[in-house]
């Protein structure tokens, strides 16, 4: 069963149409993967499932009901989650406070298990947890990023270009974290310019370009395609 | 000495009437990004409703502090979702000039209800000072009133912005509004809720204020409101402790400046000093400059 259903979404700035007919599915369970170059519209399509653009048509279906019109607060209650690009960690909070504010639509007593939960995963947020989170280096930021968003205990997590500025031995930490997260139930859509990583993890993958779907497969399948190959992996 | 003394209360007092308004300035500039110039006129808004309601209904002076303080939050509330809420995708400059437009708009507003004769604001304290050192230092109870009414206020902001839920998603969305929202933060709400308590803020400052300067017209709150949005830059706007000190440095700096120097000149001053202030700190003295790493 799918569990995010998007239907043919055109999304516009102003006059600019930058998604054009983009429709993809997530089953549960699944790590799914957009990946394309940069503006090819891919975090314009993460933005738009969790409500912060609108599609100008097209649908965007989460467990079975429309999103049409749901603000962006009311998605994260659905059960979605979204790690923005960028990180958008709160830089002036603690890290405590940060992960406290992930746990904004779950009750009180929740934030301390789910505190204690992100901790387990990642000891150096522990370690750290009454630092201002704008004094964490940027991979600790990536860290903390992930885990106020798995404090709303998500049913689907989105992870926009969690990569993005790191260095490669965080990057391989970080999909690591990816793999974990998935092998404990987490279903995961995850948006990447590092295509090589990305589809070395999903289980199945999209190809965005332009703001429209040119390719669509299994990870393995589209890793092997001569056109990714040729246009994303450097082959 | 004790005259220099007298000074000092005078200006501390003064002082944190100006940092209790500078207080709505911060805040709602921290998390909506405007300067919100009709502020001062809410103030003139809540002393007119404490004035009708303790000298024409004759409602103990309780009541009617509390009937403003319920009257401009429900103002506030109102002038956010009306005036400012349709332009939140609008350039500052649009959101800015609407401001001015909701100054205007209350102050005639106020001068076709309650004309524009001047109000003589009821004095609810003893007129009779506290006198030290026999009779040479004298300390009004409205000076000691206000100083409390300030302290007790900021330590309810810091313990509200600091330890719940709702103040710490005001910081969130003061930083940044759109993962605030995917947080699950309703950032309307929150911006609703920042208007509000500003707003009460200023029915206090504009009782507190006509109990020391009696004289209520529909203009009264622009002059303290200026002032106060003078020390909400002094302090670092944005910054809940910077509008304490700005507040609390600009009238001490008023009154030292009629008192010493020119009475004439004491506006001229405390604006000169502003400028200066930003020459050489230009995000005031406590403005935010935190360095992150990348």
């Amino acid at each position: 069963m799918a569990m995010l259903k998007v239907d043919d979404i055109h999304v516009y700035y102003g006059s600019i149409h930058a998604v054009k007919g983009v429709s993809f599915e997530v089953n549960e369970g699944e790590i799914v993967t957009l990946i394309g170059a940069n503006g090819a519209g891919k975090s314009t399509v993460l933005n738009t499932v969790s409500g912060l653009l609108h599609p100008r048509t097209g649908s965007v279906q989460f467990m079975d009901q429309d999103l049409k019109g749901v603000a962006p607060h009311k998605v994260v209650e659905r059960g979605l989650a979204q790690v923005p690009e960028g990180r958008r960690i709160f830089l002036q909070m603690t890290v405590e406070e940060n992960l406290e504010m992930g746990a904004y639509t779950q009750p009180g007593s929740a934030v301390a298990p789910g505190t204690a939960d992100v901790y387990k995963r990642f000891p150096r947020l522990e370690e750290r947890r009454r630092q201002v989170a704008g004094t964490l280096s940027g991979g600790e930021q990536q860290m903390l990023a992930m885990g106020r968003a798995l404090m709303s205990s998500p049913k689907l997590l989105m992870l926009d270009e969690p990569s993005m500025g790191l260095a490669p031995i965080l990057v391989e930490q970080i999909f690591d974290i990816i793999k974990e997260l998935h092998a404990a139930g987490t279903t995961i859509l995850l948006v990447e310019q590092n295509a090589q990583a990305a589809l070395s993890v999903a289980d199945r993958a999209y190809v965005l370009e332009t703001g429209r779907i040119s390719l669509s497969g299994t990870g393995a399948e589209l890793m092997a395609s001569d056109k990714v190959q040729k246009a994303y992996l450097g082959g | 000495m004790l005259i220099f003394l007298n000074h000092l209360i005078n200006g501390i007092s003064l002082g944190s009437v100006y940092a209790i308004i500078a207080l709505g300035y911060t805040m709602v500039y921290g998390i909506a990004k405007m300067l919100n110039f009709a502020h001062g006129d809410v103030i003139m808004v809540g002393a007119y409703i404490c004035f009708f309601s303790v000298s024409s209904f004759q409602l103990p002076p309780a009541v009617g502090v509390l009937l403003a303080v319920i009257a401009c939050t429900a103002l506030g509330i109102v002038i956010e979702r009306l005036a400012y809420k349709p332009l939140r995708q609008a350039t500052s400059l649009a959101v800015l000039i609407t401001a001015i437009g909701v100054s205007y708009f209350l102050q005639n507003g106020a001068q076709l209800l309650w004309t524009s004769n001047i109000k003589m604001f009821p004095s609810f304290f003893s007129s009779e000072p506290i006198a030290l050192f026999g009779g040479e230092l004298k300390i009004t109870i409205a000076a000691i009133v206000t100083v409390l009414a300030c302290v007790v206020i900021m330590l309810g902001l810091t313990w509200f912005t600091g330890q719940t839920k709702m103040g710490k998603a005001m910081r969130a969305c003061s930083e940044d509004k759109g993962a605030a929202q995917l947080m699950g933060i309703n950032v309307n709400a929150t911006i609703s809720m920042t208007f509000a308590i500003g707003s009460a803020l200023a029915a206090i400052a504009g009782v507190l204020f006509c109990s020391v300067y009696p004289t209520l017209t529909p203009t009264t709150g622009s002059m303290p409101g200026i002032k106060a949005f003078t020390a909400a830059v002094f302090g670092g706007i944005g910054s809940i402790p910077g509008a304490l000190l700005g507040g609390v440095l600009l009238g001490i700096i008023e009154i030292f400046a009629g008192a010493y120097i020119s009475t004439q000149m004491s506006n001229a001053i405390v604006f000169a000093v502003l400028i200066v202030v930003l020459l050489v700190r230009p995000t005031g003295l406590l403005g935010k400059q935190i360095r992150e790493k990348v």
